[in-house]
């Protein structure tokens, strides 16, 4: 008789599970890496590379042709072919063009070869900024405007050739890096960067749990007040950057008219154009924007916790503030901790709020726009790239924390 | 802090922040309401909040002790030495008095609501300063919030020389009648925000339905079944959730540009998707988890198929989140600025917001700039407000994202 024993390894049945499950995960995991990681590794390899916005459009040969000493015995079609590249060479160029009927070519020069009506050259390498000119004899029959229009306008000539793209090579270089790092204000971006970070966060943080103290208790019009304080979240980032830019206008903005009347001020403040108000400016913005987000997760949690416990500190006699300390924020401990995790992550990606308040002016360039100051602004790619290296290599030690949390934290 | 434990301490500071906070409250109400300068007087506020804070603390009953503070406030700001000092007409300087000392006599008597003047206890002393904090919040938390957009909707309204003149001035001219909507009219006219609007509307129901094409099989996939990388899976999936979007729109504008797909509303429309299916994935998986599983197991050993089980078991057991999940979706696709930004420079086929940035030049008046953004507000806010619940649910649901 065979002793009964549990099973070992795994069972068809579970192998059946895992196959469906990976089947259903595989649209999403290849759609994923495809517009995730993908650029990740790009990223990587743009940012060892000297690649200018420029870059990007491929270099080809240009070719033009016209109709020279047109009427004259010695009318020729002359064909211009150039490489506009500054520095990249390119191979194997050949070009080619459709003779129309009625001309008749005379003399090819050597490179040249003529079958049926199709003109074919082959010019081999050409090097930056180097210019080719053909000049080849021709005898038009019937009216010459026709044919002049004919030769030039009807039928293009086409040039083809193979360059070596700065995107495929492998020339590599650390100048981004350096470039980064090295410039001066690579402190003054970390500085901005990690203001606007912490105190963002902090910020949002604490203006939250006030915002769910004021709602935690059932009154009308709590339901209102609470979508009410929702809003800044809601709201299309573009439509509130704007209308904060246009209220603290220094010179049509009522902000500044307000201060003016109350006589806080008697000059007008530029809030968004000067150091460092622009970046406390932009902090403040943050912080009016997410309050509301720490602001639910807080309320909801409070309104999880059971109340008895405050019934019993009743009867102990704990004054309410006493409450607040001892019972409520120790229960909220963990969702703080996670959100401040979160948020921190958050705020320090975040490109569009400062981006559209003063565009990384008045030092307030941060991490993120600084990836975009120098890819677009300065047409920089590859510095750009190597910004974004930067912020992937905080970015995966922020993990590393959040997943010791989490793992702790499971509350969200 | 035992000093505050006094009533003839706590009440007058009290009543001295109080008044002050409150006028002005007032003050910036009625200077955006009318236009006219108003201005809180910090020593008046300071000098009669501190006399009637004292006034609250008497053991008179509370209708009472109302009637009086509201009267001393009322005539106070009348003859021109109270909490704010304004230039307005008659009727104005009257509404604005009246509203301060209602809402002073009022809250005030509130406030201090049975806080002896004497020595205090600690609970009655916390009590008191609570109810001041708390008014406070309300305040300010309205202020800050309702300031903003009060003054985005009303700018659409007026012409920009008007606000040049007196930028505080927000009163309406009624009679213009629907003149006043004449920057709406111009963007819809002439800046084509008919077809952004348009545009905006279907690129963001497309990425809704791709996103929960993709994302429901993987979200079930990670909450129900077993299998080997789950973990692993559902943490990378927060992860990506972390990558910052510039860093990624960077080789996105790059390879888009190199295929061609930069400048077109397919390639909008595939890469949107891709930013909210982690967040759809990571609500929804949280939601299928709570899903009583005897149910779905019922459904197996019935004959179904686990395909046939997620369709006709789990989605309409779903249906909430799923409704949560599409909203949270949609907000994010109508409000992105940023791709759309990079990626399309052809106005015809501009989302709303990127059409909003295009307004955002000096050639074109502000009231322009802040039409179009109440214009991009609206849908959002309509489907929140109408869909509140599914909206805060959904937010809670799994979003930290901002």
């Amino acid at each position: 008789m065979t002793v009964a024993s549990p099973p070992k390894g795994t069972g068809p049945l579970q192998r059946r599970e895992a196959r469906l499950a990976w089947m259903l995960l595989l649209p999403t995991i290849s759609i994923v890496s495809l517009v995730v990681i993908l650029p990740l590794l790009a990223i990587f390899w743009i940012s060892f590379k000297p690649i200018g916005l420029a870059d990007l459009r491929p270099v080809t040969p240009v070719v033009r042709e016209d109709l020279r000493n047109a009427g004259d015995p010695d009318q020729a079609i002359r064909y211009r072919v150039q490489n506009r590249s500054q520095d990249t060479p390119i191979e194997n160029v050949v070009f080619t063009d459709t003779i129309p009927e009625g001309a008749t070519l005379g003399i090819l020069p050597p490179d040249c070869s003529l079958t049926g009506a199709e003109l074919t050259c082959v010019i081999g390498t050409l090097e930056p900024r180097d210019r080719l000119t053909f000049l080849i004899p021709v005898t038009l029959e019937g009216d010459l405007e026709a044919m002049e229009d004919a030769l030039e306008d009807d039928t293009e000539a086409a040039a083809t050739g193979e360059a070596d793209s700065i995107l495929t090579n492998t020339e590599f270089t650390v100048a981004n890096f350096v470039r980064v790092f090295d410039a001066n204000e690579f402190w003054t971006v970390m500085w901005a960067t990690v203001f606007y970070t912490v105190f963002g966060t902090v910020g949002a943080l604490v203006f939250g749990l006030f915002a769910a103290l004021l709602l935690n208790k059932s009154f009308k019009g709590q339901g209102i007040l609470r979508g009410l304080y929702l809003f800044p979240y809601v709201a299309p980032v573009i439509a509130v950057a704007f209308t904060w830019v246009n209220l603290f206008d220094p010179f049509s903005g009522s902000a500044n008219a307000l201060l003016v009347q109350m006589g806080v001020t008697v000059e007008t403040i530029n809030f968004f154009g000067q150091r460092p108000l622009a970046l406390i400016m932009v902090t403040v913005f943050e912080i009016w924007r997410y309050f509301p987000l720490s602001f639910l997760f807080i309320l909801a949690r409070m309104q999880s916790i059971d109340t008895d416990m405050y019934e019993a500190a009743d009867m102990d006699g704990a004054s309410p503030f006493q409450k607040f300390w001892y019972l409520s924020l120790p229960m909220l401990l963990g969702i703080l901790s996670v959100l401040f995790l979160l948020r921190f992550i958050w705020t320090f990606n975040k490109f569009d709020d400062i981006f559209l308040l003063t565009g990384g002016n008045a030092g307030t360039r941060t991490l993120t726009v600084n990836v975009y100051e120098q890819a677009f602004a300065i047409s920089n790619i590859g510095a750009g790239a190597a910004v974004a290296v930067v912020i992937f290599g905080c970015l995966l030690l922020f993990s590393f924390f959040f997943f010791r949390f989490i793992s702790r934290e499971e509350g969200l | 802090m035992s000093f505050l434990r006094f009533g003839y301490v706590s009440g007058p500071i009290i009543g001295a922040l109080w008044l002050f906070v409150l006028s002005t409250t007032v003050s910036i109400t009625m200077s955006f309401a009318t236009g006219d300068p108003f201005r809180p007087s910090l020593w008046a506020s300071l000098f009669c909040g501190v006399i009637l804070g004292g006034v609250a603390t008497t053991a008179n009953a509370m209708p009472m002790k109302a009637g009086v503070i509201g009267a001393v406030v009322f005539i106070l700001t009348l003859v021109g030495f109270g909490p704010i000092v304004m230039e307005t007409s008659a009727f104005n300087g009257v509404v604005a008095a009246l509203i301060l000392a209602a809402a002073m006599g009022g809250s005030m008597a509130k406030i201090m609501d049975k806080c002896p003047m004497g020595p205090l206890t600690r609970h009655e002393m916390e009590e008191v300063w609570i109810r001041f904090l708390t008014g406070f919040g309300y305040i300010f938390f309205t202020a800050i919030v309702l300031i903003p957009f009060y003054v985005m909707v009303m700018t659409s309204l007026k012409s920009q020389a008007a606000l040049l003149q007196n930028p505080l001035d927000f009163s309406l001219d009624i009679d213009k009648g629907w003149a006043l909507f004449r920057s709406y009219q111009e963007l819809f006219r002439d800046f084509n925000f008919g077809t952004y609007m348009w545009t905006s509307f279907y690129v963001s129901v497309l990425t809704v339905l791709i996103t929960l094409a993709f994302s429901v099989p993987g979200a079930y996939a990670v909450a129900r079944l077993q299998f080997k990388g789950r973990a692993a899976f559902s943490r990378s999936i927060l992860l990506i959730y972390m990558v910052p979007m510039i860093v990624l729109a960077l080789p996105i504008y790059i390879a888009f540009s190199v295929t061609g797909l930069r400048n077109t509303i397919l390639g909008i429309v595939l890469i949107y998707p891709v930013t909210t299916i982690p967040v759809a994935l990571y609500m929804l998986q949280g939601y299928f988890r709570g899903l009583p599983a005897e149910v779905e197991e019922a459904g197996l050993m019935d004959g179904l198929n686990r395909l046939q089980v997620i369709w006709k078991i789990t989605l309409p057991l779903a249906l909430p989140a799923l409704a949560s999940v599409s909203l949270y979706v949609f907000m994010i696709a109508w409000n992105e600025f940023l791709l759309a930004f990079m990626l399309l420079d052809d106005p015809s086929i501009f989302t709303l917001t990127r059409g909003v940035a295009m307004l955002n030049s000096s050639e074109i008046p502000r009231e322009h700039l802040m039409a179009g953004a109440v214009i991009a507000t609206i849908p959002v806010m309509v489907l929140f407000l109408g869909l509140e619940k599914f909206m805060t649910k959904g937010l809670t649901a799994g979003s930290v994202k901002g």
